[in-house]
Formats: C-alpha cells, structure tokens, sequence
C-alpha cells in the first residue's frame, strides 16, 4: 500500500492487485478547479490591489507624530460639552434607532408574510416581495439618510426614515425565513376546523415564530443604534451631528467626549439586548 | 361523576395574554411620544413628498458623460481596493487574534484582554473609526484601510473564537497526547474543525467591506463615497443616480460571488 499525501488528505493506492488502481478523492474535478480558481483569484485580487492601491508614504511617516497629537488634544476628556448638546443628541439617537426599528417592523411584516411561499403561494407575489427586501439591504443606511435628507431636510426625520428602510429588508427577510420553517401541524389542524385566515396566522403561525421575531427586532434594534450613531455625519440628526461639528472645529476633546458617549450606549445597548435575549427565548 | 365532569367549566382554548397586549400597547404609546418628541407631522411628510417627486425627477437622465464616468470608475476602483486589502489584513490578523481569544484553548489572562480588545473594535461604527484614521494618516485610501481593517478584526475574531470554543476537545486530547508542539496541536486539532466556518465569515466580511468601502469615503478615507457625498452637496443628483445604480450593482454581483463560494465549501 502506498500513501499518496494529497492536500490536507491522504490517499492509500493499493497495489496489491494491478486489478485496483483506485484512487480515492474528496471532491469532484470540477470542485477541485472551483476552489482552485479561488484560492488563484484571492491571491490576485490582493496582489493586484497592493500593488495598484494610491498611498501617500509621507502621510505613513507622519502617523506616529499625528497620532500623538490626537491623543495629546482629547487628554483630558471634557466632560463639561456632555450637558452641553450631547446628552440631547444622545436621546435623539435612541428615538430614532428605536422609532425606526418600529416603523421598519410594521413594513416588513407584511413584506415577509408576502415573501412565505407556504403563506403566499403566488411565486411572483414572493418574488416582488423579495426584491423589495433585498433593494432595501443593498442602499447603505447613510446613503438613505441623503436620500431622506434630500427628501425632509436635515434632521431627525430623515434619520429615522433611514434606519427604518435599511431595517426593513433585514427584519423582512429574517422574518419571512422563519414563517417558512414553521411546522405546518398547527396550521393544518386550524385549518380542519374551518378558522379564518387572520385565525390560522395569529393561533398557527405566530406562537412558532414568535421567538425568532423577538430575537430578530432586538438583534435589528442593537445594529439600528449603532448606525443611527453615524448618520448625523451627513445631517440626518441624532449624535452624529455632534460629532460632525465638533471635528469640523477641530475640538477634538469634544470628539473625544462625543466618542466615549457612544461607546458608552452601544455597550449598554448590547448588554441590554442579550438580557432580553436569555430571558425571552 | 359525568355530570360532575361536564359542569366544570372548561379553560378557554385561547386564554388572553394581558402582558403582552400591556406590552404592545406600551410600545403603540412609546412609537407616538417619539414621533412627537423627533417632530414629524403630516405636512412635513407631503412636502417631503413633494420635493422627493423633484430629486427623482433631477435624477433623470443619470448622468453618463466621459469624464464623470471616468471619476465614477477611479472611485470604485479605489472602493475595491480598500475592501480587498482590508479583508485580506483583517481576516489574517482575525487568525491569531481569535486563537488568543477562546476561552477553551486559553487561560483567562490571555483570554480577557483579548476579548476587550475585540470589543473595542467591534463597538464603533467603522466611519467613525475611519475618521480617526483620516486624522492620524490624512485623506485617502490608507485611511480607508485602516478603518476597515480595524472593523474586520473586530467581527471575524469575534466570531473565529466563538467557532473555536464549539470545536470538538477529543480531537485536540488525541494530538496532545502524541505529545506534539501547541503549534501543531492547532493545525492539526483545531484547524480542520473550524476552517470552512472561517471561508463563510471571511466571505461575509468581504462583503460587508466593500459595502462599507463605498461609504467611508464620507469623511475622506478614499472610494467612491467622497465622489459620491461631493455630488450630493453640489446638487448633481443625475450623477448622484448614477453612482447609487453602480454601487447596487457592485453589491448584488459581490453577494451572489459570495452564495456561490458559500456553496463550494458546503
């Protein structure tokens, strides 16, 4: 028997007889060039990016000196700017991740009632209703919050409305995925005894999905905060506006302060959503 | 006895949940308060909805014209870039950095400052982590890739060790027993079990890279998003259309590379 090492596997061929001239592999030809292709076009792509990318080496020289800098400007933190505007900035970025987390939930039920084949069973009812979730995952929640500013002006309006249709396609898909894995037992015996449709979803479906909706509006809501923290940076209200100002001032201890503060509620906002978690599901 | 049976009266099939519909309530009355507090009304809606017929109709024709397109190329170029370098440094870093972190390998010195460190990472928005970066390194790419870098550590870590700690210890006994090296101990013990988990997180965080590598550029760390941000501010909403439609398409075409690698490591 000889041991052909191949990859991280090892083959036996056996020649014992010259009958059996077999040789054992995991995966098909066109598997092994798939992945050969990869692991070729990985390499490329970095190689390729490393070597076309446009750095400034003098700006890397510099970045020990400048952060030094940085660091020596937000010493001492100055908590005197934290009643000063970041407070009020701070709750108004709770009230948008949580009133657009809300707004995003009411739009996406019925876009993932719509995405169930086993609730809706017209595919191209399920195909529109997936589009409109998967055009909504793929616009970044800043480049809604232009959007949105485009549309009601600078504020907490436009933020709000851009956590709720970035939110819609995550909570709607997540949502539609868990309706179609619910048991249809349940279902079937609402059915036999001839309960309306509202019936069968609120007794049938609902009670299944319900910890998975749950689970998905609080893992929503945790990510809302944290974006929500960002789109002031293009005026859409909340912290980020504070933020915004402050580095255009180059006050960067009010950065600082601004920065701890965020932290502070994304960190609160985890803990927050994992009691809840263990305590609901 | 059947007559004592049938007078009980029976529970109803469907009892009603009072602290649940207390609960929704509560959240109805907390959706109106904020709304009021955030000071939206019907007017400012229907003339939102006003201007918005006005940016959509500015929008057409997106603008196509060669030296606009030129800007729009040299932007997503840079976009890609910075998401291809940052996830190949982040996933890399990631190896070690969650090896460090599981608590299952590791004594809890090592284990807690590891874990604090990935927290750090994780917590901030990475436009937010890109601004001190255009701070400490100045605008462009760079920046961009620090960001980026920083923010991938934070998420593939997380998750290498999470993987790391389900793994399977027998595996891991049998090749300490052979008494060999810790080194070898994670190659071959550790390594098999959590490797094609580790090619979905790198593929999802190259995926969340480039998405993000379209936005950063909002404060100036490179990609399409300074070029992006600047038409907004100049009002050239054709163009802004433009480069919406091109960032999409880069996005629907890297996540459907993304479900086919998905499937060639099933």
């Amino acid at each position: 028997m000889k041991r052909i090492p191949y990859g991280r596997f090892e083959v036996f061929r056996l020649n014992t007889t010259a009958a059996v001239h077999r040789e054992w592999r995991r995966f098909t030809p066109t598997q092994r060039l798939a992945r050969f292709a990869l692991y070729f076009g990985t390499v490329f792509a970095c190689v390729i990016s490393l070597r076309t990318v446009q750095i400034i080496p003098e700006f890397l020289y510099d970045a020990p000196e400048q952060v030094a800098d940085l660091l020596r400007r937000m010493w001492p933190i100055e908590w005197a700017f934290y009643p000063k505007g970041v407070h009020e900035a701070l709750i108004e970025t709770l009230h948008i991740a949580t009133l657009g987390t809300i707004l995003a939930i009411l739009m996406a039920l019925p876009l993932g009632l719509l995405a169930a084949s086993n609730i809706t069973p017209s595919a191209w009812l399920n195909y529109f209703a997936k589009l409109m979730l998967v055009s909504s995952r793929s616009v970044n929640s800043l480049v809604w919050a232009l959007l949105f500013v485009a549309m009601f002006g600078p504020g907490a309006l436009a933020g709000t409305m851009a956590i709720a249709f970035r939110s819609i396609g995550f909570v709607g898909k997540l949502f539609g995925e868990a309706l179609e894995e619910a048991r249809p037992g349940p279902v079937e015996a609402l059915k036999a005894a001839g309960a309306p449709r509202t019936s069968i979803f609120i007794k049938g479906y609902w009670p299944q999905v319900e910890p998975a909706f749950w689970a998905i509006a609080l893992f929503r809501w945790d990510i809302s905060v944290r974006e929500s923290a960002v789109l002031g940076l293009v005026g859409a209200g909340g912290i980020g506006v504070a933020l915004d100002d402050a580095i255009n001032f180059f006050q960067w201890e009010r950065v600082a302060t601004v920065m701890l503060a965020i932290l502070a509620v994304v960190i609160a906002a985890e803990i927050l959503v994992t009691r809840i978690r263990a305590r609901l599901i | 006895m059947i007559s004592d049976q049938a007078a009980r009266p029976r529970p109803p099939a469907f009892p009603s949940n009072w602290p649940a519909r207390l609960a929704w309530i509560a959240l109805a009355v907390y959706a109106v308060y904020a709304a009021s507090i955030l000071d939206f009304s019907w007017e400012r809606f229907v003339v939102g909805l006003d201007n918005a017929a006005r940016f959509i109709g500015r929008m057409f024709p997106p603008e196509t014209g060669a030296s606009k397109m030129a800007l729009l190329l040299k932007g997503l170029y840079e976009s890609l870039e910075i998401a291809i370098i940052a996830s190949a440094f982040g996933i890399l870093l990631s190896l070690p950095i969650g090896l460090l972190a599981a608590r299952n390998l590791m004594p809890a010195w090592v284990t807690w400052p590891t874990r604090l460190f990935i927290v750090l990472c994780r917590s901030f928005h990475q436009v937010i982590i890109a601004i001190l970066f255009v701070k400490a390194v100045g605008f462009g790419a760079l920046a961009g890739i620090l960001a980026l870098t920083v923010a991938s550590v934070g998420f593939v870590a997380k998750l290498f060790a999470e993987a790391i700690e389900e793994i399977s210890l027998k595996q891991v006994e049998a090749i300490r027993a052979t008494g060999a090296p810790f080194m070898n101990v994670i190659v071959y013990g550790v390594m098999p079990q959590v490797l094609t988990r580790f090619v979905g997180f790198a593929t999802y965080q190259l995926d969340s890279n480039l998405r993000n590598s379209t936005m950063i550029g909002i404060v100036g760390a490179g990609g399409i998003g300074g070029t992006m941000f600047a038409a907004f501010q100049r009002f050239d909403y054709d163009f802004l259309f433009t480069i919406l439609a091109a960032i999409i398409a880069l996005i629907m075409v890297s996540e459907a590379l993304q479900n086919q690698v998905k499937k060639l490591y099933q």
